[in-house]
């Protein structure tokens, strides 16, 4: 027993205590004990990481836990690199719960809810720390699961949200259940060509397995764990269950959960299966430029503040993705170093989406929880209301809109500085590949600066656009703190990235087998000496910083003191909030220019007065951007099943004797089957 | 030593030349016009007069409206210190790479995105629509076609990238060289305002970008804004023209040197600003929803750069 497992037992320990305590406790102290007990059991499991990462290893068998095999847990360095950003994660969302579930005892602070957040919390913990297939499949579908209940827990709602909150369960449930389906099959699969079903036996006889089997693994695996992480086409579930979902529950999932679909994928694809061939990971690769792009887009112009926070969710992953594909056809081409370099960044960018997503999610559901919308077109001047809020908003809008010196920025700056160095080329894909790459990276940067823009700027900034926002009260003082905590999390990582890199160094190799190219740390930032590429953050700050204030007090002392005055309104007086631009108005250019991509839907419609057709009495204009990959991929799959279920109502009949004759049907097919084999 | 004082001298070089810059080129276009002109010491004129002035906040906006001119000048300043100008030996040269000038870049027009939108009124949030859409598009084929500058050099610091054009001459003719300074040009005058993307001489509300984020600044505010979107426009003009034009750029870390890179520097500067002002004359400003149209033209030239300095690497 060392620190690795001790941290973790007691993290389950303390988990498991929260959620009985959870059941038994009244209202008024359920919302504080398991926002304790999130905490604790979040320090616990990112110590046990942090030790991870240090160079521990920690092993523990446990026969009799799981009815079907041996549970054993098995951590190391890229184990360690998730149960530090799972536990920080949850350990900010502890104290973000006590003080923003309520104590009324229904809803989001229903026994049932609250005892399934340390549990979820539980079982994101063991899933990195897992060290045999059935360890891992029963602690994803104990995560799915609780997940599952904390995004259906306002669905009592009256109306169109409730409505809204159980469509977007049944997307989550299964989506979340086929993706588990196909680790499943995956992994088992693996197991069985392997003979045996430990990560060591699978990792010793990986090599031996037949090529198709690998691949069929692999896709399977990639497959299941994209669909955890948001990779379009597998995303619909995620702008459902993370806006519909309470602000703490989006935060757990977005920032903690989605990272572990990445885990899964570099566990499986590079450490049991040793990597594998180009087509791989241009596969993975794509998948993660598209759902960058398209993700990014979708978040740029929607006008619900949660849902754009999702679709960010999306483009970040396909970032992680990316950088993940790239990575492994780095390597298949044999540039291990270069291939270390891009794991690295997609990694430390999971890191960095971790922080700055919770930072948002924290914020969004601040808002909500102020004025209870969350549409955008109807926020605005919460800058003055909610000025704590709005500085936590502002510090996660910087980060995830990737400018310096934000923490997006940098994992961001190394994933482009692994695609650059790809020369020369080894071979034409990665001619064809790196610089399409390149430009991906850059034009989803661009865009993602115009949705934090919009986000900040219109839902935030200027004056309130509706009576709820004008009325807003800031947060109480735990969810503040809970804010600052992780604003503070965000800050370290963006001025100290040098500080990740002995960590990161290490769970690289894990994956890779080869340290990452010549990527040096300090506590001044970040280095690739070999290719004289330095990012150097805390200069940076610090030059903005007495730059900006310099030129503030000079003009200050030399000129003369501030007037208030109304804004100009061409002589028309003060203007009113309507005339305000709006988030739909702001982005609106933006979606003409990527009209074909995102097909938005018009609706004019003008009513005449009855004596005469010119005087029009009233126009109703409504806009809705679709997300045309569900429409178009999804939307067919759900009439054929919808079809298929009619069509099976034929057999049940009602008819015992029917029933009874199916029995026997199926019974004389397996026999037969049987026989033949 | 010498590196500090380049690091230090080219923010207060540029922020001196910036406005005579903008009175030089309006001095071009009114010549060209048949107009007399105002002089090039007229913008400086202009700054002196505004500096004095008392700032006005419309009511309603917060500290984002006052904090967002010092920190436009503030990046703009930064961004001087670290690029080669008048020499590649900055000693913060080493400490930031163009990824970070370009993200430095696109800070500022944020910053003063969101001014714009917390001004509160129909205008602001027009500008900092239109200046963000056009800035989704910029910023990506700046960074690319200068990607597509570093994979000669080996390295994406800008010295470097100089450093080797000036010392390979034969690269600077390369397709891949090219088509970065093709789409890298009009970038420039995308990011910068200028015709055919933006007129900055315009209030009409159908056609303004730039002038409409900034409408509601006075006094000392304006002065700031106005100071850093000149220096922006010097610093890209430079960038442009040393990226592609590296004579003359001080190499070696000698007085002498840094001395002739100065005066190359503002020669550069003056026959790009000449080109650019007479182009003007001459041009017509495009219709706003065919500006995208442009842009994307420039980041798919910027994307076949990179692709060729793969290809034929």
């Amino acid at each position: 027993m060392n620190l690795v497992v001790t941290g973790l037992g007691a993290a389950v320990s303390v988990s498991g205590v929260a959620a009985v305590a959870a059941v038994v406790l009244p209202p008024r102290w359920r919302p504080g004990v398991v926002g304790a007990g999130m905490t604790l059991a979040g320090c616990a499991g990112a110590v046990a990481g942090g030790w991870a990462l240090a160079g521990r290893t920690g092993h523990a068998v446990l026969p009799a836990l799981l009815p079907l095999g041996t549970a054993r847990i098995d951590v190391d360095a890229l184990s360690g690199w998730f149960l530090l950003l799972v536990g920080a994660v949850a350990a900010l969302v502890g104290v973000y719960t006590a003080g923003y579930v309520g104590r009324s005892g229904t809803g989001a602070s229903s026994r049932t809810a609250l005892a399934a957040l340390p549990l979820f919390v539980a079982a994101m913990l063991v899933v990195p720390a897992a060290g045999s297939v059935s360890t891992l499949l029963a602690a994803w579908e104990l995560m799915a699961l609780c997940s599952l209940l904390l995004v259906v827990a306002e669905h009592a709602h009256a109306g169109r949200r409730g409505a809204a909150v159980r469509a977007a369960g049944v997307w989550y449930a299964a989506m979340t259940q086929a993706g588990f389906v196909v680790i499943l099959l995956g992994l088992v699969w693996l197991a069985a060509a392997c003979g045996g079903e430990s990560f060591a036996a699978l990792r010793d006889a990986a090599a031996t397995v037949p090529g198709t089997v690998r691949s069929g693994v692999f896709v399977l695996t990639a497959a299941g764990f994209a669909a955890k992480a948001g990779m379009v086409p597998l995303h619909p579930w995620l702008p459902r269950a993370h806006a519909e979902a309470p602000g703490h529950v989006s935060a757990l999932m977005s920032a903690a959960m989605v990272s572990l679909g990445a885990y899964g994928i570099v566990r499986v694809g590079f450490d049991l299966l040793g990597g594998g061939p180009s087509w791989w990971w241009v596969l993975l690769a794509s998948g993660g430029a598209v759902s960058a792009l398209y993700g990014i887009l979708q978040a740029a112009v929607a006008v619900d503040l949660k849902k754009l926070l999702a679709f960010s969710t999306a483009e970040n992953t396909g970032l992680i993705l990316l950088a993940i594909g790239a990575g492994g056809l780095f390597a298949d081409v044999g540039q291990p170093a270069l291939a270390a370099l891009a794991v690295a960044a997609g990694l430390l960018h999971a890191l960095n989406h971790a922080a700055f997503k919770t930072l948002l999610f924290f914020a969004a559901g601040s808002v909500v929880h102020a004025t209870g919308s969350r549409d955008l077109d109807t926020l605005g001047g919460l800058s003055r209301r909610m000025p704590l809020t709005t500085a936590a908003f502002g510090v996660a809008a910087l980060c995830a809109a990737a400018l310096p010196p934000g923490n997006g920025f940098v994992s961001e700056w190394l994933l482009a500085q692994s695609l650059i160095h790809a020369l020369p080329p080894a071979s034409t894909l990665n001619a064809i590949a790196a610089p399409v790459a390149v430009g991906v990276v850059a034009l989803t940067a661009g865009i993602g600066v115009v949705t934090y823009v919009k986000a900040l700027g219109t839902g935030f900034l200027a004056r309130p656009r509706g009576a709820r926002a004008a009325g807003a009260r800031e947060a109480g003082p735990v969810m503040v703190i809970a804010m600052a905590l992780a604003a503070a999390g965000c800050v370290l990582l963006a001025v100290a990235p040098g500080l990740t890199t002995p960590g990161l160094a290490r769970t690289v190799t894990i994956a890779m087998g080869a340290p990452a190219r010549g990527l040096a740390g300090g506590t001044a930032g970040l280095a690739l000496p070999g290719v004289a590429a330095v990012y150097a953050p805390m200069l940076i700050v610090a030059g903005l910083v007495v730059l900006g204030v310099g030129v503030a007090v000079v003009v200050r002392l030399v000129g003369r003191p501030r007037r208030r005055a109304i804004a100009w309104g061409c002589g028309n007086g003060p203007q009113s909030e309507r005339t305000e631009y709006t988030a739909t108005s702001f982005a609106e250019p933006l979606e003409r220019i990527f009209d074909d991509v995102l097909r938005p839907e018009h609706d004019v419609d003008v009513t005449h007065y009855a004596e005469s057709a010119y005087i029009v009495e009233r126009v109703r204009f409504r806009r809705r951007v679709p997300d045309r990959v569900e429409a178009h991929l999804y939307g067919p799959v759900r009439a054929a099943a919808d079809r298929a279920g009619r069509a099976a109502r034929v057999l049940a009949a009602g008819s015992v004797h029917h029933y009874l004759a199916y029995g026997l049907v199926a019974l004389l097919i397996v026999l037969v089957a049987g026989v033949i084999r | 030593m010498i590196g500090w004082v380049i690091a230090a001298g080219q923010p207060v070089l540029v922020m001196a030349v910036a406005p005579l810059l903008i009175g030089w080129m309006r001095l071009v276009r009114a010549r060209l016009e048949g107009r007399a002109g105002a002089g090039i010491g007229q913008p400086w004129r202009d700054l002196r007069k505004l500096v004095r002035k008392e700032p006005i906040s419309p009511a309603g906006s917060g500290w984002l409206f006052v904090a967002a001119p010092p920190v436009l000048l503030a990046t703009s300043l930064l961004i001087a210190a670290i690029v080669p100008l008048a020499a590649t030996t900055s000693r913060l040269a080493g400490s930031a790479d163009l990824i970070v000038v370009v993200g430095l870049l696109l800070l500022g027009t944020a910053a003063l995105a969101l001014a714009a939108l917390d001004t509160g009124t129909a205008f602001g949030g027009m500008g900092a629509s239109r200046e963000m859409a056009i800035a989704a598009l910029v910023e990506p084929t700046l960074l690319l076609s200068t990607f597509a500058l570093s994979a000669r050099a080996g390295s994406t610091s800008l010295s470097a990238i100089v450093t080797a054009g000036a010392g390979h001459a034969e690269r600077l003719v390369s397709p891949a060289s090219l088509l970065a300074a093709a789409a890298l040009a009009i970038a420039v005058l995308a990011e910068t305002g200028r015709m055919p993307v933006d007129n900055p001489a315009t209030h009409l509300e159908l056609t303004m970008v730039h002038e409409a984020m900034v409408l509601e600044y006075a006094g000392r505010d304006l002065a700031l804004v106005e100071l850093a979107s000149a220096m922006r426009l010097t610093l890209l003009l430079g960038l442009l023209a040393n990226l592609f034009l590296p004579w003359g750029v001080a190499t070696t870390a000698t007085w002498g040197a840094a001395a002739i890179g100065v005066v190359v520097l503002l020669g550069k500067l003056a026959l790009l600003a000449g080109v650019l002002a007479a182009g003007e004359v001459l041009l017509a400003k495009l219709r706003l929803f065919r500006v995208p149209e442009l842009l994307a033209g420039s980041f798919v030239l910027a994307l076949l750069a990179v692709t060729a300095s793969y290809v034929l690497a």
